[in-house]
């Protein structure tokens, strides 16, 4: 199972990108958590400065808006 | 691709040269269509029944103006600042500020603020980023006061609504405020008014993300996707501000407007300040009043000192900030923020 970690203080694209993770690990059948985090400590701690950021397994993958839909099902995947 | 005619190619969507040859098409369309804004607003105005110099007729004709041009230009705008901005990130421009120490960061700073895509809803991190990295504060500040006040849609705007002296004028003293307000605010060693558990965070994790390497059609996605998020979440503050100024410029009469904004009142300055704080709104949204006020002879210093104060102090920016800053340092960076405004709008008043 992977573990993927949504980073954004909860404005609508976070919810998008929460969204969009589930989506595309239903469509490879990846068995994923996703885990939002919205605390701005734990944001900093973790190295995102632009939300929302992706993080797979403890590695920070994605920050700064919507993540392409394409290069998603490839960090969800390898 | 070789193989198949009869089978499907792969679903890889609208191929590359669509993109490319779009975008100069668009722009032909563009400014076909911008071109045309005069004669279609006086053709829209003359189908009301209302006298086209009445009152009414006038705010009518402002609005229907307005709102397709505002909307036009906001599209252009935000487009080609997307795809520019998709050269640069937060993080590029932490690694670049991060070695700077001397005086240069703080023009640096500002100049990065207009160029690094950031919203509103990522300062907090944008900020803790920035200061556990070993930026100075003032830096930061710098950086977070340039960002909204000499954004690239607020001076686009500008020049297409008001003209290209005033657009420079408020290029050039926003700038200068973002630079000098960051250098006070950094000779004034506040670090010890950051909430405390700002203060212990060391550096985090600098430089843990791959670059994601962008094709050039990447760039106009990007910037298509700009279009479709901000002038989705704009408009109705661009209606609302046009709505403003089509009723000024239809209803106020001249001699009332100059003697509230007029030069000769000086208290005028410090109350549009104040005035403009509360007020919540983006550049697209204030500028169309801008634009009345200027038009019914408002006087130049403030009307730009209002604007600053709309689109650089806002108090719900300030209460996300609170996460970070104690209320002491909010309280001074807004002080000296006004009196950067401040200064701007007497000295236009003076010489102008």
């Amino acid at each position: 199972m992977k573990i993927v970690k949504v980073y954004g203080p909860g404005c609508k694209r976070c919810e998008t990108t929460e969204a969009m993770v589930k989506d595309a690990a239903a469509k490879l059948g990846v068995v994923v958590s996703v885990e939002k985090v919205t605390d701005p400590r734990s944001i900093a701690v973790a190295g995102v400065m632009s939300t929302p950021g992706i993080s797979v397994d403890g590695k920070l993958v994605h920050a700064g808006g919507l993540p392409d839909a394409a290069r998603l099902e490839g960090w969800l995947s390898t | 691709m070789t193989m198949g005619t009869n089978v499907a190619p792969e679903r890889r969507g609208t191929p590359d040269w669509v993109w490319l040859a779009g975008v100069p098409v668009a722009a032909v369309v563009w400014w076909l269509v911008y071109d045309q804004l005069i004669p279609f607003s006086e053709w829209v105005t003359s189908l009301l029944p209302v006298a086209r110099d009445s009152h009414t007729g006038e705010a009518i004709a402002f609005f229907v103006y307005d709102v397709p041009k505002v909307l036009l230009l906001l599209t252009g705008i935000v487009f080609v600042t997307g795809v520019l901005r998709s050269w640069f990130s937060p993080e590029k421009t932490r690694a670049i500020l991060a070695g700077k120490r001397e005086i240069w960061g703080y023009p640096l700073a500002a100049l990065l603020g207009v160029l690094t895509p950031f919203c509103s809803c990522s300062s907090v991190p944008l900020f803790i980023g920035f200061v556990s990295a070993g930026i100075p504060l003032g830096v930061t500040f710098s950086f977070l006061v340039a960002g909204p006040m000499v954004g690239p849609v607020g001076l686009g705007l500008l020049y297409g609504l008001v003209g290209w002296e005033v657009a420079t004028l408020y290029l050039a003293f926003g700038f200068t405020i973002a630079t000098v307000a960051g250098w006070i605010l950094g000779r004034m060693s506040l670090e010890r008014y950051l909430q405390d558990w700002v203060r212990e965070l060391n550096a985090g994790p600098t430089g843990g993300l791959l670059e994601e390497r962008l094709t050039f059609v990447d760039r106009i996605k990007i910037g298509l996707e700009q279009v479709r998020e901000i002038v989705g979440k704009v408009w109705i503050w661009v209606l609302v501000g046009i709505g403003i100024g089509a009723a000024i410029h239809g209803y106020v009469p001249e001699d009332v407007m100059l003697r509230i904004m007029g030069g000769e009142a000086w208290w005028s300055v410090p109350a549009a300040v104040v005035v403009g704080i509360p007020m919540y709104t983006n550049a697209a949204g204030v500028i169309p009043i801008v634009e009345a006020l200027l038009g019914k002879g408002a006087a130049i210093g403030t009307t730009l000192a209002f604007m600053m104060s709309v689109i650089a102090l806002s108090l719900p920016e300030m209460i996300i900030l609170k996460q970070v800053l104690t209320l002491r340092l909010i309280a001074i960076f807004v002080a000296v923020v006004s009196a950067g405004i401040l200064a701007t709008g007497f000295l236009f008043n003076a010489i102008l």
